[in-house]
């Protein structure tokens, strides 16, 4: 203790002016204090106020855009094809979401939601990156959406939008004619930071011609800029900038015979192309059978989708340009105008006795009984098999693939489509490069039927008789723009030629039963249709299958049965409109004329084309919605009992039954 | 002739001192009812007439004697420390922290009334002591208890900011009292020394305070936020402010608390620089009349009583203007006469009742 105070006397006096030196201390340091907190206001407030400025302003004003319309998609006539329509619709914003097992519950009381779909969204809000809306759900009543609206507050981070969403009248019947919308993706997003893409209720094109003319479809997003309190409760409208629509896209698609031309493809897997052969524009691409593009547009159902993939009528696939089929017999009239221009005279005859000998392989025909001596027309006419053979193999493949090229097999058309393949035309070179040996006469001898490596898409096989019925070069087009007008050179073949496979063609099916598609006249007075079948083998005809009289593929199993082809057009004397129906597995090129016949009927008779199909359909089971519906109602009944995901895939749809033999 | 028509008790009254802390308040009361949306519900209107009863409480208080005040000092400050142990007990009974006595006429908050009742407690101590020993250990280890007990009963309720005015307050008095500085750097030491172990005893979310202080966006919609959103007030306000009841951090409910802990940032959004200045100067003349009667006052125990009692107004204010600012973390310590809620505006009324008290005995009576 010593230490501590050693020696020093205390006073009172000496106490007392210790005091106030260390009062006048502790007021200096309080005044220090004072004076450092107003200097730090004055810092906040002077020299930083306009950072604090914009932030309370960031807080006050919340910006939101107005999602554009999407540009409407019509017909050449001005018929929608896809248009808008009004809609109420729930998203979560996961970023603003507190407590969202209350909110989803709340949700689910609120929309009567079933628990899939709870569970699709609680998968969803697992997934999202967090600016990214997760819908909730679509096409609300507005009693339920008002309803959820005035409780905002209470929901943080629900998004009750009234939009607008997309919708197709003619439904599955423009499926891969248009595509569909979808959300953006995330990746979209991140490189282009365009708040747009995230803004609940948009959708940008996914697939097909929504995809590709999006800049033209999109249109300018408008701003609502609205003060907000801190939980997001709506206190005033501050200014709002409207939104500008996207741009009207007219095609050359006639919207009647678009539909038309779907659902006369009935159950079929197949495709129908019509062209008009004046302006080169596509009136029809049906692709059946397909998906409804409307169910893609806020995120398709897991079990929607297995059900897609898993039908081996593969709906997914827009068979017009993304399917590959052997051409068989319609390359016939392609081949007779590669043997006019190489100077065959079309009066020379080659003797059909069935069977043709190359090296030590036998070709036979078609019609096992041989057709006798015949020249070209009559080749074309009933389609001989062994005129071709004989005369490709004197014309030599690297001859004929050039007719084929300039009638557009094995080219790729510019067109707003996805996918589009390319089909291929054969010949030395290019087997030398692919398979490293040389072409044989054999190879020739199935080119010359469209067998052998030949292949093509519908829509190949539709500007072909495009091109066959003009006599021109004509590009198909899907887009009637200001441009759009008659087009396509010359192919540098003579009318004359041209007038011997047109009177061939049309004595296929208008020669009273001699040619290979009687069945495909045109119940039309006045208008002729000319037109060649085809029907490509899937299966090589064995000796044993020749043998036991399996020649015919119609009673085999659907998968082996032969594609049925058809190419046409009509008026065979003023051609208009050319026309491709492909049937997969359809067995015989007939029934492929059959639906080309009630297609082309509908062009000049509507209503007597309609009676022919009210009646087909009743008893294919309904239209394209109802069939639809019930594959669909099939589906979930087969699986909701064992709904893993592995099984739902391994299956597929329907046609279980068919494939056992 | 004109001292004679009023009452002399009345004319001894610091009439400017009164004038200052109701102009405060007043202009708290235009505060609050802006926060209130133009409303003087609920807030306005019920803190305006405690601030009348509590002025009359105060003046009450200036009437008593410095010699009672001195005698009752250590009682009050053995029953404070009772009331804050039964408050810890009732606590642990009913589960959970709690802070206050349920007295059903008004909520006692026993560690709101330590901040005057340590002062005057240490007041009571040094005058007791003989000026011989002020400079032994002597000196120093009673205050030590003295201030160590209500701090960590406070501490461990627990109450950061109320702990931290208690020990502030209380040194402050020390330091007044003359304590050789080595004895109080020492005294500061050991506390440093203590300050990890303090940090471990502190609850999981005043260290996250300390953490989010330090860095405020490390957690922009937690607790951080309290921070974030008042100095977006603050500088956004900018010189002038944005007008009487123009404010829209507070109106739109951007800034929490904002009749309470961060009233002064509602203010500065409406008032600009100029007002938040101006409350700053109000608050120093007010301390500073506080110190002068410190410096007036002719006894040990009147000097530092008054001093300790400035001091304890002055770290309100500083506490709280330094953590709306983000200069300090948030602590929960109330702006007084401004902030809404009447412990504060009481305890700081106390502190000036008692200043009164002592001024009077002085000053003008001598």
């Amino acid at each position: 203790m010593h230490i501590l105070g050693r020696g020093r006397i205390i006073t009172e006096q000496a106490l007392a002016y210790s005091f106030t030196r260390r009062a006048i201390v502790l007021g200096a340091v309080q005044l220090g204090i004072g004076g450092l907190l107003a200097g730090r206001m004055a810092w906040l407030a002077i020299a930083q106020k306009d950072k604090y400025d914009r932030l309370a302003e960031s807080n006050r004003v919340q910006s939101r855009l107005i999602p554009p319309r999407r540009g409407w998609i019509v017909d050449r006539n001005g018929l929608p094809i896809a248009i808008n329509r009004t809609n109420f619709r729930i998203d979560l914003i996961p970023d603003r979401l507190q407590d969202p097992d209350r909110i989803i519950d709340e949700l689910r009381a609120l929309l009567d939601l079933p628990p899939e779909e709870i569970a699709r969204i609680k998968e969803a809000l697992d997934r999202s990156p967090g600016y990214q809306p997760v819908p909730v759900a679509e096409d609300v009543p507005y009693e339920r959406f008002a309803a959820i609206s005035v409780r905002q507050p209470d929901l943080p981070g629900v998004a009750p939008t009234s939009g607008y969403a997309r919708a197709y009248p003619a439904g599955a019947a423009v499926g891969h004619l248009v595509g569909y919308v979808g959300p953006a993706t995330i990746e979209d997003y991140q490189r282009t930071r365009d708040p747009l893409l995230i803004a609940p209720g948009f959708k940008v094109g996914k697939e097909g011609i929504e995809k590709i003319m999006e800049p033209w479809l999109r249109g300018h997003p408008g701003a609502r800029r609205t003060e907000v309190t801190a939980h997001g409760k709506l206190v005033a409208e501050l200014t709002t900038r409207p939104e500008e629509m996207g741009h009207t896209l007219k095609l050359t698609i006639d919207a009647p015979l678009q539909e038309y031309a779907a659902r006369r493809l009935g159950p079929n897997s197949g495709s129908a192309v019509v062209i008009d052969t004046v302006h080169g524009g596509i009136l029809a691409m049906a692709s059946m059978p397909a998906y409804d593009p409307a169910s893609f547009a806020d995120g398709i159902s897991r079990s929607e989708y297995a059900m897609l993939s898993a039908d081996d009528h593969t709906p997914l696939q827009n068979k017009v340009v993304q399917a590959l089929y052997p051409p068989g017999s319609t390359v016939k009239p392609m081949v007779a105008l590669a043997l006019l221009q190489a100077g065959v005279d079309p009066r020379e005859r080659v003797s059909c006795s069935g069977v043709y000998r190359v090296g030590n392989g036998l070709f036979h025909c078609w019609r096992h009984r041989g057709h006798g001596p015949v020249d070209m027309h009559r080749a074309i006419q009933q389609s001989c098999d062994i005129y071709f053979w004989s005369m490709g193999r004197r014309l030599g493949i690297d001859r004929l693939a050039p007719m084929a090229r300039a009638l557009g097999l094995g080219q790729r058309f510019d067109l707003p489509l996805t996918g589009q393949r390319s089909g291929l035309v054969p010949d030395s070179a290019w087997k030398l490069a692919r398979y490293k040996h040389p072409w044989t006469q054999a190879d020739t001898v199935n080119s010359a039927i469209g067998q052998g490596y030949f292949l093509v898409k519908p829509l190949e096989l539709a500007v072909m008789a495009s091109r066959i019925a003009s006599g021109r070069a004509l590009q198909p087009r899907l887009i009637a723009n200001r441009r759009y007008g008659p087009q396509g050179g010359g192919l540098g073949i003579s009318d004359e030629q041209l007038a011997i496979i047109h009177a061939a063609m049309r004595d296929v099916i208008n020669s009273g039963g001699a040619g290979t598609a009687g069945s495909a006249r045109l119940p039309v007075a006045g208008v002729e249709m000319a037109g060649k079948t085809g029907s490509a083998q899937v299966r090589r005809i064995t000796m044993a299958d020749r043998a036991a009289g399996r020649t015919n593929t119609e009673l085999s199993p659907w998968r082996y049965r032969d594609h049925a082809h058809f190419i046409g057009f009509a008026p065979f004397d003023q051609p208009r409109y050319a026309i491709a129906v492909s049937l997969e597995h359809g067995a015989h090129g007939a029934a492929a004329a059959q639906v080309a016949r009630d297609i082309m009927t509908f062009l000049y008779a509507p209503d007597r084309a309609q009676t022919t199909l009210a009646a087909l359909e009743q008893g294919w089971g309904g239209d394209i919605r109802a069939r639809m519906a019930e594959t669909a109602q099939r589906w979930r009944d087969a699986h909701d009992s064992s709904p893993t995901p592995a099984q739902e895939q391994a299956e597929p749809a329907d046609g279980g039954g068919e494939q056992a033999d | 002739m004109s001292r004679s028509i009023v009452p002399g008790t009345l004319a001894r009254l610091p009439w400017g001192m009164l004038a200052l802390i109701t102009a405060i308040c007043g202009f708290g009361l235009l505060v609050l009812y802006s926060a209130a949306n133009a409303n003087v519900r609920p807030w306005a209107f019920s803190q305006g007439w405690h601030f009348l009863l509590f002025l009359c409480g105060a003046i009450w208080l200036s009437r008593f004697r410095e010699e009672e005040i001195k005698s009752v000092a250590l009682p009050i400050y053995v029953i404070l420390v009772l009331l804050l142990i039964g408050v810890e007990a009732l606590g642990a009974v009913g589960g959970g922290s709690r802070r206050w006595l349920d007295l059903k006429i008004i909520r006692l908050q026993p560690s709101e009334l330590m901040k005057p009742g340590i002062v005057l407690a240490l007041a009571w101590f040094y005058d007791l002591l003989p000026v011989g020993e002020t400079r032994r250990w002597s000196a120093i280890w009673p205050a030590a208890v003295l201030i160590g007990v209500p701090f960590a009963l406070v501490m461990v309720q627990p109450d950061l900011g109320t702990a931290l005015m208690i020990a502030f307050g209380g040194l402050a008095v020390v330091f007044l009292a003359g304590v050789p500085l080595r004895l109080f750097a020492g005294g500061l030491l050991a506390v440093a020394g203590l300050t990890p172990i303090a940090l471990h005893m502190m609850h999981d979310y005043q260290r996250r305070r300390i953490e989010i202080f330090l860095n405020p966006e490390s957690d922009p919609l937690g607790s951080g936020y309290h921070i974030i959103q008042s100095k977006i007030a603050i500088g956004s306000g900018g010189i002038a402010g944005k007008g009487f009841l123009a404010g829209t951090q507070s109106h739109l409910d951007y800034l929490p608390e904002g009749h309470t802990d961060f009233v002064f940032a509602t203010m500065a959004e409406e008032w600009g620089l100029i007002g938040g200045i101006g409350i700053i100067i109000a608050y120093l003349f007010v301390i500073r009349w506080g110190m002068l009667v410190a410096g007036r006052a002719k006894t040990r125990f009147g000097r530092l009583a008054a001093a300790g009692l400035s001091t304890t107004i002055f770290l309100y204010v500083a506490i709280n203007l330094a953590m709306v600012m983000g200069l300090a973390p948030v602590v929960g310590i109330p702006l007084p006469l401004v902030s809404f809620g009447g412990s504060a505006m009481m305890t700081v009324l106390i502190c000036l009742g008692v200043l009164m008290a002592i001024d009077r005995q002085h000053h003008r009576g001598g």
